[in-house]
């Protein structure tokens, strides 16, 4: 009788969390179908879910019309820019709140989170000015540091939370190895790190990949990602939804497909620690 | 050579002075035990020598030189972790050749030296495992492996074996000891098991709340503890400390007599007790008795003794065995 109670249970949470994440998924999915209809049937009333007739033409006109693959470098680009330049500052500020904590070590993680609560339209002018005067408008260069700066709290924290959870001890033997302190980032704690360091890498893609506030306002063609590749199908003569729905698809497939590859990763990379 | 020289050395972390002031020799080639309840600032000291904590004032000397500013990698000591802090991500023979890999030595002398070491503590055939794949004596050889690959000037042990069953914690007892005999290095190791302390030691130093209570040979501290400290922590079970003491001990605050320097006895004696409880160990007898106008004593007698609990017994103590303790607690000497 009790394995009859936990079965049924076992179905009903399943179908239960089917639905919960079918609800979620639900407009990435009807994005999707939309982009295979003609305009006219993406706009019929009511709605049909399946496109009643499948066409590849939106795809065609959204390449011809606008060169996606230099949005996708420039997505690439910034994404993978930023990530890096993140852990390249992050790692060695982790490893000092992490294993030479000061008074106000738990103060400064607080506060830089804190940066992150802020909308970013309140420092959107001096930003620009700034950007303008150094001239990095409409530059990778420019792009990148600012999701780098935008992110790094986060890529910080999280570096900060692996990095508590590995063996002082074993630091302090390469110390007594000889090892000095680049050394000792370098050959031990970063490849047992490396689970943490991959989630937070993960993380911080997908993070810069969706940014649209900063990419729509500070670029213009030159450095444009994919972000404002979708925006320029909010076109004055109104919205083309087919198009609209194809150009997002296109430009939200890479990151979708590396989520999906990397689920247990970022999974992990997300809830670790959470559960001592 | 190997000779380290503390010179009032000082520790405070924040506002709380864990060693006030200490002066201290190791001769070179000697294996000096740092023995102490938990707390007492042993391994303080001890990662103070390594240059793992710094000194909030002294000096280290190691071979004439200061190096209370030197980092851990500049003053030549190699240390043995109570956890073994082995490199996961590494396979044994990548551990131990871990610290010749810092030294910047060539491939065919680290392949020789980590030959070496790996045959000296029977790891040679474990030597592409990864630490996760060995037992924990293994584990132990790994981490010592590692420490004598370097040829340090001085060895440091922090409680090593505390994460051994006790068989395993015997046999690497003397397998250390054998180390030091053959490599003849400086060794200072930390423990709170006064076991090791006196098996190992050529000379111990006991420690209480950051001070050095008394430094002396294993039998030294044995025989003539400097004071009440020393005499019930070294020994087990634990000297016998009677205070007020009984009539002809005038001038002592406290005495204090071994439980095998008890003579036990059916019909007479110097003082009587009733057997509460008696530890059959096969090699000795334990009884914990109370005895009359004195309190609870603790006496051993060799082998099998013929009293359970319940029994009236009479004692007698060594006259020549009995410790004899002032009002402050120190050894009040003849």
């Amino acid at each position: 009788m009790a394995r009859a109670v936990t079965a049924r249970k076992r179905w009903t949470y399943t179908v239960l969390v089917w639905i919960v994440a079918l609800i979620i998924f639900f407009p990435i999915l009807w994005t999707v179908l939309t982009s295979f209809k003609t305009e006219g049937d993406a706009i019929l009333f009511p709605p049909a879910f399946l496109p009643p007739h499948w066409t590849l033409e939106n795809f065609a006109e959204v390449q011809s019309r606008s060169d996606y693959f230099k949005h996708f470098f420039n997505s690439v680009v910034i994404a993978g820019g930023s990530t890096l330049l993140a852990l390249i500052i992050a790692v060695p500020a982790a490893w000092s709140m992490a294993f030479s904590p000061t008074r106000r070590t738990k103060d400064i993680l607080m506060w830089m989170l804190s940066t992150k609560m802020m909308p970013a339209v309140g420092v959107l002018v001096p930003i620009y000015l700034i950007f303008k005067n150094l001239y990095l408008l409409d530059t990778l260069g420019g792009l990148t540091i600012i999701l780098t700066l935008i992110d790094l709290p986060i890529v910080v924290w999280m570096l900060y939370t692996y990095f508590k959870e590995i063996p002082v001890d074993i630091l302090e033997a390469s110390r007594m190895d000889g090892a000095v302190l680049w050394k000792e980032i370098v050959y031990v704690l970063l490849p047992m790190a490396v689970p943490g360091i991959a989630s937070t890498m993960l993380l911080n893609i997908i993070l810069a990949w969706n940014e649209a506030f900063w990419t729509l306002n500070l670029t213009a063609a030159g450095a444009a990602p994919l972000t404002a590749f979708i925006a320029s199908y909010s076109s004055p003569e109104g919205l083309f939804w087919a198009k609209l729905s194809a150009a997002s698809t296109m430009a939200i497939a890479p990151i979708l497909l590396l989520g999906w590859f990397s689920q247990r990763q970022l999974v992990r990379g997300l809830t670790f620690g959470a559960v001592k | 050579m190997g000779r380290i020289i503390l010179r009032n050395v000082r520790k405070l972390f924040g506002e709380v002075e864990v060693i006030p002031h200490v002066d201290l020799e190791i001769e070179d080639g000697e294996f000096v035990v740092f023995v102490g309840p938990s707390g007492c600032g042993k391994s303080t000291l001890l990662r103070l020598i390594a240059g793992l904590e710094d000194t909030s004032g002294g000096a280290i000397e190691i071979d004439g030189v200061d190096v209370a500013k030197d980092p851990p990698a500049k003053r030549g000591l190699s240390m043995v972790f109570q956890s073994y802090a082995l490199y996961p991500h590494m396979s044994v023979r990548n551990n131990i050749a871990f610290p010749l890999k810092m030294a910047g030595e060539s491939k065919d002398v680290i392949r020789s030296r980590v030959e070496k070491a790996a045959a000296t503590l029977n790891l040679t055939d474990y030597l592409d495992r990864r630490p996760g794949q060995l037992s924990g004596g293994q584990r132990q050889r790994v981490a010592i492996g590692r420490a004598i690959v370097r040829e340090p000037k001085a060895f440091l042990f922090d409680e090593p074996l505390s994460n051994l069953d006790a068989a395993l914690r015997g046999q690497m007892r003397i397998e250390i000891t054998q180390l030091h005999q053959t490599l003849k290095t400086t060794m200072v190791y930390v423990t709170h098991d006064q076991v090791e302390a006196m098996t190992m030691a050529d000379k111990i130093v006991v420690l209480n709340a950051g001070n050095i209570e008394q430094v002396g040979s294993p039998l030294d501290l044995y025989n003539h503890p400097a004071n009440l400290f020393v005499a019930g922590f070294i020994g087990s079970p634990r000297m016998n400390l009677i205070s007020p003491p009984p009539k002809g001990h005038d001038g002592a605050k406290t005495i204090g007599v071994r439980p095998e320097d008890i003579e036990l006895a059916r019909d007479k004696g110097d003082w009587s007790g009733t057997v509460r409880i008696a530890e059959h160990l096969g090699s000795d007898t334990l009884f914990h008795i109370d005895a009359e106008g004195i309190g609870a004593i603790t006496a051993r007698a060799t082998g099998e003794y013929p009293l359970s609990a319940g029994d009236s017994v009479w004692m007698t103590p060594s006259p020549d065995r009995i410790h004899r303790f002032d009002q402050d607690g120190k050894a009040i000497r003849h």
